[in-house]
């Protein structure tokens, strides 16, 4: 475990239940004492001396970047809440439900401040039920938010059918087959399903058949919430630049600061590769299922090990394994020129990494064109070395990553 | 900097037997000195008197102090709390202003000015209210502040904010002046001739405005967030923090630091995480994130070591009005007194 305040940060379409959630977390005993980062303070009916507020201001960097933005209420109130010592053991960030989640966790990557004594631990989504298809139709938050998500709360399933709730769920794994999916009614979940969690759980969210997740109906336990809750985050940031932009292997941060922030990804965006791949590649992992079944708007229907996923026509993820060591000196040139290029598309990606004569798993998550990457622990005896990448965004160019990512196995 | 000389370097001289070490007990966020007294400000809401008795005064009860600002007659703190709060040379403290929201920062003026903002309210009081009557006057900042100066001379207010910074007269009715510039602007500071404004950037690298044309200069080049500022004792200097050496870009030409080279001293271990100016000599105390301290002499580079590595990173450093004193605190809660 770092020594690192862990935050989770909380969103959800308005109405969603994230106040329920957040209500049940600051009053049920389980021993741990949160700061809480709100937008609206009437919402709240907890007495806490730690409730702050914050506006969503939300700040572009200065580097010719439209994506790489952050937030900066969050630095300056963070900064102010780290000055409490010893009064909190965790910080929970409850967003709007407009709000774009990526400046967010992009103020966790980016900031050097905030990112040398804090680090992401999850990003929890609250989804209605009852509710949530309609809004990934007409709202792209709503879509942002569940393709962000780490732990997803399908909430007021008491208010739909079965059916409808296949429906939901499948649109969900749709856009997002790595996050971890929880029925509720009233947000009630067992609060270690929620923090503590760990964003770099990699080895859950990798695991290769997204699909093979939970969904279960959830029933309250007041369950203590100790330390060892035994996912292995111990993920230090170095404290480098505080960019973090795909630093290198060996984190020498001995970039000259030409511009801003010193990530000198030339932003040209030149999309010239055409973004027509009429989807006829075939989605997520081979599946085997042909992938022939429509829903009623001709979307593509997958099932996987009986686990239905619709195909988001806009959001969609590619995962890749590599079985061969990688080399360093390909793979992070590649990873980020990638990002540099694509990063507007790109809404999150994880990574695990078996570098050549690298005793070390090399673990990242990025969002956008952000990269946070750092020597985990080192490969288990008996423990499969493969690299393995998941990319979450709109209309990836699956067989141009799979190309690129290919090439970096070493000699 | 290693303390092991080289040999045939001389080693550092030493002036740290001359510091009388206090024991404050919490972090330090700030500290200067009332008339001739020094006085250290903690984190956890309290204001130590560090004089030959001492004396605490709690200023923000149950608060945490978040910004503060000190004239050599009047100390001004804002807290999480809601709270500003003049401390003066007696010690007493008393309320200046109760609100909901965070004061985030905080600035002293000319003629007893005085100015704080509260979310993204400015507010400003320029000495001229009689007690119980009028209120400060208000401005309603673009985004929430990142710092107020008060012009040397008048009563101009510039508060750095997202997208540049307003140069506000609070006394009269015209609208701000912005000077723009993309980003988030955090400390600002005006020149001592008042013929600039610089900024300390949320991007590592420091924004420099000539006030009377609105000309733009960038000063870059650092590894990480600038959060000290300080000019030199003939004004012709800006010394900064946030490298691993101190940074001092020229500002005595009419063009200030355009298309120069700043000068560059005392390279060490970690980085630079406070500098404070002597207000007499061309010297400078620096204080870095491994907490050493060292003198510079600007025209030279020579260093006297004031504090060795330890106690976490120096947070606090200031000169008594004379230049004779200096007062150093770190957020791990250690401070001292060097008389020289």
């Amino acid at each position: 475990m770092s020594d690192k305040v862990p935050v989770t940060v909380l969103t959800g379409y308005l109405g969603a239940g994230k106040t329920t959630l957040l209500n049940r977390i600051l009053s049920e005993p389980h021993g741990q004492k949160f700061a809480v980062i709100v937008n609206e303070f009437g919402e709240i009916g907890i007495d806490n001396d730690l409730v702050v507020g914050a506006d969503e201001e939300v700040f572009e960097m200065n580097n010719g970047c439209v994506c790489c933005t952050v937030r900066g209420d969050l630095i300056r109130v963070i900064d102010g809440l780290l000055r409490r010592k010893g009064k909190f053991d965790a910080i929970l960030i409850e967003t709007t439900g407009l709000a774009d989640p990526a400046p967010v966790a992009q103020t966790f990557f980016v900031d050097d401040i905030v990112s040398a004594k804090t680090r992401l631990d999850a990003v929890v989504t609250v989804a209605d039920a009852k509710w949530l298809s309609e809004r990934l139709k007409d709202a792209p938050e709503a879509k942002n938010q569940i393709a962000f998500a780490d732990v997803v709360l399908l909430n007021k399933t008491d208010l739909v059918t079965l059916d409808e709730l296949a429906e939901v769920e499948a649109r969900i794994r749709g856009l997002n087959p790595y996050a971890t999916l929880h029925r509720t009614q009233r947000c009630a979940v067992p609060l270690d399903r929620v923090l503590g969690r760990g964003a770099f759980d990699l080895d859950r969210i990798l695991s290769l058949e997204p699909g093979f997740l939970e969904a279960e109906e959830e029933h309250a336990c007041d369950h203590e919430h100790g330390e060892g809750c035994g996912c292995d985050h111990d993920h230090a940031h170095d404290e480098g630049c505080g960019c973090k932009h795909g630093q290198g292997h060996d984190h020498a941060h001995e970039h000259g600061h030409d511009e801003g922030c010193g990530c000198k990804h030339g932003h040209e965006h030149a999309h010239d590769h055409d973004h027509d791949h009429a989807h006829n590649h075939e989605h997520g992992e081979d599946c085997g299922c042909g992938c022939s079944e429509r829903d009623e708007a001709g979307r593509i229907i997958h099932r996987h090990g009986g686990l239905k996923h619709i195909h988001d026509e806009e959001i969609d993820s590619v995962a890749l394994e590599l079985e061969a060591p990688l080399d360093p000196e390909k793979f992070f040139p590649w990873i980020q020129n990638l990002v540099a290029v694509d990063g507007p598309s790109i809404l999150r990606s994880k990574g695990i990494l078996s570098f050549k004569d690298d005793p070390d798993r090399f673990v990242f998550q990025g969002v956008h064109m952000i990269l946070d990457g750092t020597h985990q622990r080192p490969w288990n005896d008996g423990e499969r070395r493969t690299s393995r990448l998941v990319f979450i965004g709109r209309k990836l160019d699956r067989a141009k990553i799979e190309s690129g990512f290919s090439a970096c196995v070493a000699a | 900097m290693s303390m092991t000389a080289n040999p045939g370097t001389p080693p550092t001289p030493s002036v740290a037997d001359r510091v009388r070490i206090l024991t404050p007990g919490d972090t330090v966020t700030a500290c200067g000195f009332l008339g001739e007294t020094p006085v250290l400000v903690l984190a956890e809401g309290g204001i130590l008197f560090a004089g030959t008795d001492e004396r605490r005064v709690a200023a923000h009860p149950g608060g945490v102090i978040l910004c503060a600002a000190c004239d050599g007659s009047r100390l001004l703190t804002g807290g999480d709390d809601g709270r500003v709060v003049e401390t003066t040379v007696e010690g007493t403290a008393h309320e200046v202003f109760s609100g909901k929201a965070w004061i985030d920062t905080v600035a002293l003026g000319p003629a007893g000015a005085r100015a704080w903002s509260a979310g993204k309210t400015v507010h400003a009081d320029t000495g001229k209210i009689e007690p119980g009557k009028g209120a400060p006057k208000t401005f309603a900042a673009p985004s929430t502040p990142g710092g107020l100066a008060f012009a040397p001379k008048g009563v101009r207010l510039a508060v750095a904010h997202y997208g540049g910074v307003s140069l506000w007269f609070p006394n009269a009715a015209a609208k701000p002046e912005l000077l723009e510039w993309k980003g988030s602007h955090l400390p600002v500071t005006w020149s001592p001739d008042g013929r600039f404004v610089v900024t300390a950037m949320h991007e590592p690298q420091l924004h420099g405005w000539r006030v009377a044309d609105g000309a733009n200069m960038r000063m870059s080049g650092y590894p990480g967030r600038v959060r000290s500022m300080s000019w030199t004792a003939t004004g012709n200097g800006l010394a900064t923090g946030g490298a691993t050496a101190l940074i001092i870009w020229p500002f005595a030409a009419k063009d200030g630091p355009m298309g120069k080279q700043p000068a560059m001293f005392a390279p060490g271990a970690t980085r630079i995480a406070v500098v404070a100016c002597h207000p007499t000599t061309e010297i400078a105390a620096i204080g870095f994130e491994d907490g050493l301290i060292l003198l510079v002499r600007l025209s030279d580079g020579a260093e006297i070591l004031v504090r060795p590595p330890g106690g976490g990173p120096v947070s606090a450093l200031a000169w008594a009005e004379k230049g004779s004193t200096l007062l150093y605190g770190t957020e791990d809660g250690a401070a001292g007194i060097l008389t020289l």
